[in-house]
């Protein structure tokens, strides 16, 4: 990762001795666990013109603003390496932000942990590894709703209801499930929370077509609901058709912004990324 | 007919019976392992020394409660101090972790060099304990020593082979199935123990999941003390104390762990009683059970001993190495490959 001598990977093979499968790779860059008020009229959520890179690395955003309204869809499109998934990192506190606010339903929320900014509302979906495979289904609804304290049996039917197979597949380890499957668990653990905001990094990455349709009407039918939904998303056409609100970035920082729509129909946003 | 049942009574007086105690050890011991390895991901080579440290508190206290006159009858008073030499056990493991292993962990240090911090954690607490209590035998059974003792059972039963049934076998095997059975139902049953497992299974999720890594870290080190503990009280009852036999222990607990395969519990049950029942087989002189069982023509001379005992610990590495040549994830498919 960063050539630091404790990660170096050197005898680090042999399984009878070590266990790497697993280990964490986020560092939680927020100390804070309460959130601050902050004024104005703003977005419900908004990463306002962040900077900031990985730990002491060099900046991969550069004055990046990334907003979401209530009950929306945001979807973060961009060529590979614009930092689509660190933009979105990023308002999660998954990145050193140097510069740039973060703020939700009012609060200021930068310096909070990610452990915090769950508390705040927030769900966050990785691309990869983002079920706990060895546990039941049911069991990774249970740790996504870790830190609610009340009944969660209704939150757990109503994953169910949206995602009907998994009621079937509930007893069974979730790493036994087919890839679409797999990202139906790993939103519904994010929904368990009953969050605000929920943030998905990819979530179509290695399914279907068929799947993926699927995929995107639920996640419609979740912003139904007064969810705010922020993506990002490597099909861009279809991402941008079924999103209230567009960012293009480039290199780290916005090149267009708009509504799906109007994306969709930017020349030059279609000449440039969306294969004419 | 006789000879029959003076040979079981026999075998199980000096095979079973003993693999049966030292197997519980054994799994006790290799539980703490596997967990460390699953969750804390790297095989703790301090575990040994651990039970030393764990058995050392108690006996502590024990002699303390001794000195006060306390005693539990015919039960062994260092139950009492059980409970003690846990808690200072943990804060011990606690203070351990805060110290050294978290720089570590904030690093995202790769686990093969939380194994090497391990070895230096195990040289200095080893250190510890013998500045405490000394390098001796230390002895600190006290109660009633036999259930059964031969005489009483063949006065009992008629036949020439006794079979003592020792107090603190049956301790052991009793505490290790309550232990075993508290620490299943609380990784597949309570939160906390969700938690834990699904900690072990992605740690980046856990976080996104609002799991606090850090208190997952302390509650593992918390139950690791009370297994070690446990696990070495209960050997120091059954045999007897002495730092030196702690730190040997550690080949046969991580051949137990890597047989059952690491980061599985029941493996770790299973690797005891594996590993104990070799050991004790192995290097037990048949001689006697031959004895009843052949006829006089065909009893044998010598001591039917495959090892002597000098080279048990060669036989838990024997298994070792056979495991991790033809099944190196073990017999319940652990992590290992």
């Amino acid at each position: 990762m960063s050539g630091s001598a404790y990660q170096d990977d050197r005898g680090n093979k042999d399984r009878s001795i070590t266990n790497p499968e697993g280990q964490g790779t986020l560092t939680a860059y927020g100390k804070a666990t309460e959130a601050k008020p902050a004024g104005g009229e703003a977005p419900f959520l908004i990463g306002d013109s962040m900077t900031g890179g990985y730990g002491s690395g060099a900046d991969i955003l550069h004055d990046c603003t990334i907003a979401v309204e209530e009950g929306q869809i945001a979807v973060i499109v961009g060529p590979n390496g614009a930092g689509k998934s660190t933009a979105m990192k990023a308002v999660f506190g998954m990145l050193n932000l140097r510069q740039g606010t973060v703020r939700i339903g009012g609060r200021d929320i930068t310096d909070l942990t990610p452990q915090a900014r769950v508390a705040e509302g927030m769900a966050f979906v990785p691309q990869t590894s983002n079920i706990f495979t060895s546990l039941t289904v049911e069991e990774n609804l249970e740790m996504g709703a870790f830190l609610r304290r009340d009944d969660i049996r209704t939150t757990i039917d109503q994953v169910y209801d949206l995602f009907p197979i998994l009621k079937d597949k509930r007893r069974q380890a979730a790493g036994e499930l087919s890839g679409g499957q797999r990202q139906q668990v790993a939103v519904g653990r994010a929904l368990m929370t009953q969050p605000q905001v929920l943030m998905l990094d990819e979530p179509t990455a290695g399914v279907s077509p068929i799947v993926m349709d699927e995929l995107f009407d639920r996640i419609i039918e979740v912003a139904r609901t007064g969810i705010s939904i922020l993506m990002v998303e490597q099909n861009a056409r279809q991402a941008l058709e079924i999103a209230d609100r567009g960012y293009v970035l480039v290199q780290g920082s916005n090149a267009y912004t708009g509504t799906g729509k109007e994306l969709l129909a930017d020349d030059e946003v279609r000449r440039s990324f969306l294969g004419g | 007919m006789i000879d029959f049942l003076n040979a079981i009574v026999a075998l199980s007086n000096f095979v079973l019976i003993p693999a049966i105690s030292y197997g519980s050890q054994l799994a006790l011991g290799a539980l703490g392992v596997t967990l460390i390895y699953g969750i804390l991901r790297f095989s703790n080579f301090a575990h040994g020394d651990t039970m030393a440290f764990g058995a050392m508190a108690t006996i502590l206290f024990t002699w303390w409660l001794q000195g006060l006159g306390v005693s539990l009858g015919p039960l062994p008073t260092a139950l009492l101090a059980l409970p003690i030499g846990i808690a200072i056990t943990a804060l011990f493991l606690l203070g351990t972790d805060r110290l050294v292993y978290q720089f570590y962990r904030r690093q995202k240090a790769a686990p093969v060099i939380l194994v090497i911090v391990s070895m230096g954690v195990m040289f200095v607490m080893n250190g510890v304990v013998r500045f405490i209590i000394g390098v001796d035998d230390q002895r600190f059974a006290d109660g009633e020593r036999f259930i059964i003792s031969a005489r009483d059972f063949r006065e009992m039963t008629g036949l020439a082979e006794g079979l003592a049934l020792r107090t603190s076998t049956v301790i052991t095997v009793i505490t290790a199935v309550l232990v075993v059975a508290l620490l299943f139902w609380f990784l597949n049953k309570t939160r906390t123990g969700k938690s834990m497992r699904a900690f072990s299974d992605n740690e980046d999720l856990a976080l996104l999941s609002g799991i606090n890594p850090e208190r997952v870290v302390a509650i593992t080190w918390i139950i690791v003390a009370a297994l070690a503990t446990v696990a070495g009280v209960l050997y120091g009852l059954d045999k007897s104390f002495k730092p030196f036999t702690y730190f040997q222990l550690l080949l046969p607990i991580f051949a137990a762990a890597i047989v059952g395969g690491l980061g599985s519990p029941i493996g770790a049950i299973a690797g005891g009683f594996v590993i104990a029942f070799s050991e004790v087989t192995v290097t037990y002189a048949f001689r006697k059970v031959l004895g009843y069982l052949m006829p006089e023509s065909l009893q044998p001379d010598g001591l039917v001993q495959l090892l002597s005992t000098d080279y048990k610990f060669a036989v838990s590495f024997a298994i070792l190495i056979i495991v991790l040549l033809i099944r190196p994830t073990g017999l319940f498919r652990g992590k290992a490959v």
